[in-house]
């Protein structure tokens, strides 16, 4: 943790409430969200228990499954569950704008401009916390290998139709969701304490109802109290007062309401379904309103400039899994092979680039703990000298000294950044410390002046501008091209068909007793 | 099976022969894989001062020599133009190529000096060049129209599997060199999904191009040049348990040596234990310090500051007579930048120049003949991932020629038991030996016999 | 399956080989768990605990008297929030008992496959066949000798047997601890596999980290438990007897209830556990420090259940042996809820995390570090320590508090965001455009 959050979670132990991080919303926040709040049967994978789904914070759809051992009914929440997520999915494909993009002209092999479609919006899916991820990540795995009728009439056990379609797009937003500030699927947790500091830890931060505590206690007490009051407090049966956020159940939820509740739908006692719903939603419902009541929270605060940027990705991404639907492509295989590891690695690791340098240019408090590590400087200009660049061209390089209480630890030629005031990025580099004056230091423009030997009005700082310098890169590119997929290296298994001739995914193996 | 483990092989079989014999018939055999071996790859594992670099520029010449061009990739600027230099001063007249970034600066101006050398930014100006070298960077921008027969691939184990997919494509065959025990390559964001599978894009290079090819022919450099008969030891047994390698040099074959006498304090009895046994470490009162103890940070110092006071004087197998210690033979490492400029100030107060202090990333692949070390758990309320990074202490525990002075904080073992054991497993990958909370162990227990506190 | 069977582990004669513990320890830890009450086994959590906060010194000495921690947290005001769903349970049941079906024949298969396909595999019936010795007996000590004489006649006869649920003793503190396998396979070569079984998923050939990392940690203990065992194997039998250190782990593939496996090396594991369970020794110095006459003693009443033992008096005692609270432990450590209560109490600062310590130097407390980063403010005087003005720890907190202040100050964040309407939207910017200070306000 950072000196600068671990200061900012002392002073939210001090003030009994959280104190921020950020000073503007560093997410995209859909206008329509779709909340999900899944729960799980305890013991076995991907089996959901229940859930409450939609847009409407007022009216939540109930999705139950009575009995989570019967196939059947298991079968029934998933279509169910696809009946009420693949509109609201399929609810941004149609409405799109027109870009540019440049790709290689087959016959040619010219890179020329084509028109393609972008999306205009795209779905965004909020789930209670971390775990809710992964959650939409093992639903997608289980159901988008299955077969329906229609696809196999000799499947045992076929689907409901839409189930796999609904894998794959769960698996799709389960994958995005990997990519650091990428917003088409995103946790509760993850967003709260990404813009506030709670007065406890990290881990305790992943507990969605002690998180909330910690941000808006409820009048009269303090964040803690109210933490612990989220996390423990039960009622005369010994239930928790605050439900957990799921997926996952509280063992005395199941072993005393559940499980009772369960056996007696199992009899076929009248009534015993409606009841067993009434359970679930009594544990659903308070972790709904919480994850919409996170929901107002963040919308009061404003959305950074660089938010529309990067939700821009994201409406490629969606766009793009579109296509690949549309074009009727096979589900995402169990395993990337090697260059589509390597392609998403390096995808994530310039994304996570390009969050950092943005969540610092677009807010002054995370640009603090950028400065306080050394990472970026902010002084006043103090002078500025005129210089050229050597060569045929000589081009202007202004020398600027400026004074800094930042202390960065500098090593002369290493290169700096500015953003100006048109969003552009201005080149620099650092020349020296003054002598005897660790705090004054001179930075050389290379860059962002215009073409002429005159740099462009307003392009140089001057005397007493206040100017920030960071040593990261503004705009971070990709890593290089690798090689098709169809031309893998010996050094990493070589081309696919030389491995084995792996048949095309297959559904998982159905047994009579799968679900015992 | 840990009842009856088999023991790690020793080098005890090998620690009678000369160890010059024993290291040339591994470079021969090297040097017939590579130039005559019917397999795409070699593998070499080479520990700290083992001539790895001798071994690059050595088969770089000889596969040039039998007229087969090839490739150079290394995975830093500093490390491609470093070799440039050592090719060209072995042979002169080698025509190499040095492939570069457009960025200005990006090569060491150096090269330019060269006749043979040629530089440039476009890989069609160097071509018909016997040797071309450049980073795995560069090379991964790089499109050819016939991949190059041969290549070899430095400091392999620092290189990331993306890395090598990315550049794979332009060879037919390569020789891989690298030093298992050092800093392992990292990535900023999550890569748990691919862990377990042959090709994770996070992992080391040769991990996935051994998984890929198990029976790729593997040697490895039995002895360090650089490490005397003090270090070698430790160092194999505490980061190498199941490649062992030995020392080039005999017990008593360098020496250390003061003109002027200890004057009694913990700084000069380290140094005099140092120079007895090429270790020292001088360990500072238990306390829970900032990153940039001030305390520390000066010690560290001042052992620097007495080492070039008292007149030291090193002596071994290339110079039997005693050559002055000067501040460019000495280097301080530490596991943080701050704590390097930390301790740069405080030598700049102390009036020491021209000694390298740096952490222990940017000492990977330097020598020197003193080295101290400020401990990276040293004052820690506790020991992270960062800090028992095997390969840290690995770079930091074998620079020197003749002595290493770690300067500590009591408590560390402490530290280290009570560090939380609960690191996750995935499934399919191998686990990578030495752990680095055993290897902390193993060398502070070691240390702990050349111990001088601070305060007598 | 982690679910210890027979809590009822008596310390009573060591096994052969291990050290004696000296009866005055033995009588002293009794005495902490209070009379009649018998040592908790060295169960799943408690191995769990040991491994997330090895440093603590309340830990180590409740664990090593084998102290309920569960029931003193109850009577302490604090309980602790683990219990098993009865899902969970009977799932996990379920998925044992069809790994071992038919003598455990596909246990048996999984582990040639996939740690000794050397071995020609167990034949259907007839002297080839698996063995499976019944290792029914009286007592933890009993089943335990029971156990040692099973592997030792196995390992003779040369066969593949499975044993299932044997009971192993592992050396605590000084006295013997009964930790029971789910089995233990012998190969015909003489070497021995540990194998978990575990009701987690292998899903793609991948399972969750954590908890394989957890199934390594009890299988380490595990092969610890077999390596005096198998020296006297080896010396009764005169052959060369191994413990392996791959350990065969067998989850459900993907969604089915289908057993698959997978082979763990647990060297590391091994060797940090060995380490762990070595320094538990200091437990005799732990409780040799502790005032006269400190028992953690609930005093239970006839119903065995409902302790009488005033909370205060046993929130002294366990006052009386410090511990090392970090967030980590809520979910490893019974006891976690009172320890945090009390490190929030005391402004410890680990309560926000153990990593927050690394750039406090010598500040202990929330209010030391507040202070401290005030302009002007004076550190805490942390015992003495040179945490004064010209301590860097203090330096970075001034410089982090002023850099903090100030950013906060330009932008003027709501204090009380809940209490503000939502604002709409705002208008989307053209992407790269960098937002102006004046703005933020």
């Amino acid at each position: 943790m950072s000196l600068i959050e671990t200061l900012a979670r002392m002073e939210a132990v001090a003030a009994g409430r959280a104190r921020p991080r950020c000073t503007v919303r560093h997410r995209h926040l859909s206008e329509s969200p779709l909340v999900l709040v899944p729960l799980t049967t305890a013991g076995e994978a991907g089996a959901p228990l229940g859930a409450l789904v939609g847009t409407d914070r007022e009216k939540p759809a109930l999705l139950a499954v009575p009995q989570p051992r019967n196939r059947d009914l298991r079968f029934a929440f998933l279509a169910e569950l696809a009946e009420t997520v693949l509109p609201y999915v399929d609810g941004f494909a149609d409405a799109v704008e027109w870009e540019e993009r440049k790709e290689t002209d087959p016959e040619t092999g010219k890179k020329v401009p084509v028109q393609v479609e972008l999306c205009a919006d795209a779905p965004q899916l909020i789930v209670p916390s971390a775990a809710g991820v992964e959650y939409v990540r093992l639903l997608g795995r289980s159901m988008r290998f299955r077969r329906t009728a229609e696809q196999d009439p000799e499947a045992p056990h076929p689907a409901p139709p839409h189930v796999p379609l609904l894998g794959r797009w769960l698996t799709h937003f389960g994958e995005r969701a990997r990519v650091p500030g990428a917003s088409l699927l995103l946790p509760m947790t993850g967003l709260l304490a990404r813009h506030w500091a709670t007065g406890q830890s990290v881990l305790e931060d992943q507990h969605l109802g002690a998180l909330l505590a910690w941000i808006d206690p409820p009048p009269g007490r303090s964040g803690q109290e109210a933490a612990e009051f989220a996390e423990s407090a039960r009622d005369a049966d010994g239930q928790l007062r605050c439900p957990p956020a799921g997926p996952a159940t509280d063992p005395a939820f199941d072993n005393r309401l559940l499980a009772p509740a369960t056996a007696r739908y199992d009899a076929g006692l009248p009534g015993a379904e409606e009841e067993l719903r009434a359970l679930l939603e009594g544990q659903l419902r308070p972790t709904w309103d919480a994850v919409w009541r996170g929901i107002d929270l963040l919308r009061a605060l404003p959305e950074g400039a660089r938010v529309a940027d990067r939700w821009k990705r994201d409406r490629w991404s969606y766009t793009a899994h579109r296509d690949r639907v549309r074009a009727g492509e096979p589900p995402q295989p169990r395993r990337d092979d090697a260059v589509t590891a390597a392609q998403k690695l390096a995808a994530r690791e310039t994304a996570q680039a390009q969050l950092d340098a943005q969540e610092a240019l677009d807010d002054p408090l995370v640009m603090a703990g950028r400065r306080l590590a050394g990472e970026a400087f902010e002084g006043t200009v103090t002078a500025v000298e005129m210089a050229m660049s050597e060569g045929k061209r000589p081009m202007p390089r202004p020398l600027v000294t400026l004074r800094t209480a930042d202390g960065p630890l500098l090593s002369g030629g290493v290169k700096l950044y500015r953003p100006l005031a048109d969003g552009r990025t201005q080149p620099a580099e650092f020349v020296a410390y003054a002598p005897d004056e660790p705090d004054v230091l001179v930075v050389r423009l290379t860059g962002g002046m215009g073409r002429g030997r005159t740099p462009e009005p307003g392009s140089v700082p001057e005397p007493a501008d206040p100017v920030c310098w960071t040593l990261f890169e503004h705009a971070p590119r990709g890593g290089p091209e690798l090689p098709d997929s169809e031309d893998i290296p010996w050094t990493h298994g070589g081309p696919p068909s030389a491995t084995s001739d792996t048949p095309p995914e297959t559904a998982d193996p159905v047994t009579a007793e799968d679900f015992l | 099976m840990t009842a009856l483990q088999d023991p790690p092989p020793t080098a005890a079989g090998a620690r009678d022969a000369d160890p010059s014999v024993a290291a040339a018939a591994a470079t021969d055999a090297i040097l017939r894989d590579t130039l005559h071996g019917s397999r795409r790859g070699v593998v070499v594992d080479s520990p700290p001062g083992a001539g790895k670099s001798t071994l690059v520029v050595r088969a770089a010449r000889e596969l040039a020599a039998a007229g087969r061009p090839l490739m150079i990739v290394a995975q830093t600027n500093a490390q491609v133009d470093d070799l440039v230099l050592r090719l060209a001063e072995k042979d002169p007249e080698l025509p190499v190529g040095r492939l570069h970034s457009s960025e200005p600066g990006a090569f060491d101006p150096a090269l330019a000096e060269l006749p043979a050398v040629r530089t440039s930014a476009k890989i069609a100006d160097l071509a018909g060049l016997d040797v071309v070298v450049s980073t795995a960077a560069k090379w991964a921008y790089t499109k050819v129209e016939e991949p190059w027969r041969h290549a070899i691939v430095d400091e392999a184990y620092q290189m990331r599997s993306d890395a090598l997919l990315s550049v794979a494509g332009l060879f037919e065959r390569a020789l891989f060199v690298g030093d298992p025990g050092q800093l392992d390559p990292f990535s900023v964001v999550g890569a748990e999904q691919w862990a377990g599978l042959t090709y994770d894009p996070s992992a080391s290079a040769v991990s996935t191009l051994l998984a890929h090819n198990p029976d790729l022919p593997q040697h490895r450099l039995p002895v360090s040049w650089r490490l005397p008969a003090s270090a070698a030891p430790l160092v194999s047994a505490a980061f190498y348990p199941y490649t062992p390698f030995r020392s080039g040099t005999g017990p008593g074959e360098r020496r250390l040596a003061f003109g002027v006498p200890g004057d009694g304090s913990g700084v000069d009895r380290v140094l005099d234990e140092a120079a007895e046994s090429g270790w020292g470490l001088l360990e500072l009162p238990a306390r829970r310090t900032p990153r940039t103890d001030p305390e520390a940070v000066r010690a560290v110092a001042l052992v620097v500051r007495r080492l070039l006071d008292r007149g030291g004087a090193a002596s071994g197998e290339h110079a039997p007579e005693p050559t002055p210690l000067t501040a460019a033979r000495i280097a301080v490492g530490t596991a943080h930048r701050d704590q390097a400029a930390a301790v740069r100030a405080a030598l700049a107060e102390l009036g020491v120049s021209d000694v390298t202090v740096d952490t222990a990333n940017r000492l990977q692949g330097r020598e020197f003949d003193v080295t101290v070390v400020l401990h990276p758990l040293s004052g820690r309320p506790d020991a992270t991932a960062f800090h028992l990074e095997t390969g840290r202490l690995c770079v930091l525990a074998s620079r020197h020629r003749h002595a290493c002075i770690v300067v500590c904080r009591a408590g560390v073992a402490d530290l280290l038991d009570e560090h939380p054991s609960t690191e996750p497993v995935s499934l399919g990958v191998t686990v990578k030996f030495p752990d680095g909370w055993e290897a902390n162990h193993a060398v502070l227990a070691h240390l702990q016999e050349h111990r001088v506190g601070w305060r007598p | 399956m982690n679910v210890f069977r027979d809590s009822r582990a008596v310390a009573t004669g060591p096994e052969a080989g291990q050290a004696l513990p000296s009866s005055s320890l033995r009588q002293r830890l009794s005495e902490l768990r209070g009379p009649g009450v018998r040592p908790r086994s060295l169960d799943a959590r408690a191995l769990a605990a040991l491994a997330a906060n090895p440093g603590c010194r309340r830990r180590a000495l409740l664990d090593g008297a084998g102290v309920d921690k569960g029931a003193l947290a109850g009577a302490l005001g604090s309980p602790a929030a683990y219990g098993q769903s009865q899902f969970a349970f009977v799932r996990g049941n379920a998925f044992e008992a069809r790994v071992k079906a038919d003598g455990g024949a596909e246990l048996l298969r999984l582990v040639r496959e996939r740690l000794d396909p050397e071995s020609p595999p167990p034949e259907p019936e007839g002297p080839g066949a698996a063995a499976a010795p019944d290792l029914s007996a009286a007592g933890p000590e009993g089943r335990a000798a029971r156990t040692a004489l099973a592997l030792r006649e196995a390992t003779a006869a040369g066969g593949w047997t499975l044993l299932d649920h044997p009971m192993l003793a592992v050396d605590v503190a000084g006295s013997p601890a009964y930790v029971e396998p789910d089995a233990v396979v012998v190969h015909p070569d003489g070497s021995w596999t540990v194998v978990e079984i575990k009701s987690f998923p292998m899903i793609d050939g991948s399972a969750d980290a954590a908890k394989v990392g957890a199934a390594a940690r009890q299988a380490a203990v595990y092969v610890l438990a077999l390596e005096p065992v198998a020296a006297h194997a080896a010396a009764h039998t005169g052959r060369t007897v191994r413990v392996r250190d791959r350990v065969l782990l067998v989850c459900p593939k993907d969604f089915s209830n289908l057993p698959t496996a997978a082979a763990v090396d647990v060297r590391k594991q091994l060797s940090t556990t060995r380490r762990q369970l070595g320094r538990l020794t200091r437990v005799e110095e732990i409780a040799a420090a502790l005032p006269e006459g400190t028992t953690f003693d609930l005093r239970m009443a006839d119903d065995g259940k409902t302790p009488t033992r005033p909370a205060q008096e046993l929130a002294a005692a366990v006052e009386a042996v410090g511990a090392a609270y970090a967030p980590e432990c809520l979910a490893a450590c019974e006891l976690a809820f009172h320890c945090r209560k009390q490190a929030r109490r005391e402004g410890a600062v680990e309560a926000l995390g153990r990593g927050v310590r690394g750039e406090l130097g010598g500040l202990h407390t929330i209010e030391e570090v507040l202070a401290a980063a005030r302009p002007g403010g004076r550190a805490g005087d942390g015992g003495g320590d040179p945490t004064g003005p010209d301590d860097p720890a203090v330096l970075a907190l001034r410089r982090a508090a002023a850099l903090r202040a100030e950013a906060l100050a330009a932008a003027a964040v709501p204090q009380a965001p809940a209490e503000e309407p939502p604002v709409p939207r705002a208008t989307a910017e053209e992407p790269g455009v960098p937002h102006p200070r004046a703005e933020e306000a």
